[in-house]
């Protein structure tokens, strides 16, 4: 058994989609039409066939206030590993993107959140090196 | 001026080292969700308080004038307050003339 698939809720799939590819730099894998909805995912270019992430539809009415519960108290809804937390926070920052939580040091990670405008608060974290 | 909570539950407040890692915290960075200072109380301070029981201390803080909370876009930061603090240092510490 293994993990291929991992998912955010997004209020919008056009501006998820926008987003994690043209913000964060994620690249289109799949995209198959479901009615409504779409199966839509996404990877990491640098590891173009690694776990995808779904960026799935919130629209179950349990979703969104737990949703707002999550960002009220400014938990993540997932982490991505990057390599360098302060270079990543500057050039999101330029894009525009908000931060919940400037980088800081935990000791052995260093971490920041930032709004992905889908109505989730995601992290991004980089492990310290020995 | 805000409106200041009776001594008693200043002194309350301070007298739990969690509550005082939390001011300490705060004083590194003003204005954290409660998730950075749940991971901060965590990853720094090997605090293992369920993230309710951080809520709780937050909640006896706010309640002696010790932090403030506001909303910002759409989630809430924590704020230090240091006002009751000055008081205190005022009724005992003489400022030289």
């Amino acid at each position: 058994m293994r993990i291929n698939l991992t998912s955010v809720l997004v209020d919008d799939q056009d501006k998820a989609l926008r987003f994690y590819t043209e913000v964060l730099g994620f690249q289109k894998k799949t995209e198959v039409p479901l009615g409504e909805h779409r199966w839509l995912t996404v990877v990491s270019p640098d590891d173009p066939n690694g776990t995808e992430l779904v960026l799935e539809p919130d629209a179950h009415p349990a979703a969104k206030p737990f949703k707002d519960a999550l960002v009220g108290d400014g938990i993540p809804f997932t982490s991505f590993a990057v390599e360098d937390v302060r270079q990543e926070f500057a050039r999101l920052q330029s894009l525009g993107v908000e931060f919940a939580q400037e980088p800081v040091d935990m000791g052995p990670v260093t971490t920041a959140v930032f709004d992905d405008t889908c109505g989730n608060l995601i992290q991004i974290a980089q492990l310290a090196e020995d | 001026m805000p409106i200041l909570a009776p001594l008693a539950d200043v002194f309350k407040a301070l007298a739990d080292p969690t509550r005082r890692k939390i001011l300490d915290e705060l004083t590194d960075r003003d204005g954290q969700t409660l998730f950075e200072l749940c991971s901060r109380l965590a990853m720094k301070h090997q605090l293992g308080s369920s993230r309710q029981a951080i809520s709780q201390h937050l909640d006896v803080l706010e309640a002696a004038g010790l932090i403030t909370t506001r909303r910002e876009g759409r989630w809430k930061y924590h704020d230090i307050e240091p006002e009751p603090l000055r008081h205190i240092a005022e009724r005992w510490l003489r400022t030289e003339d």
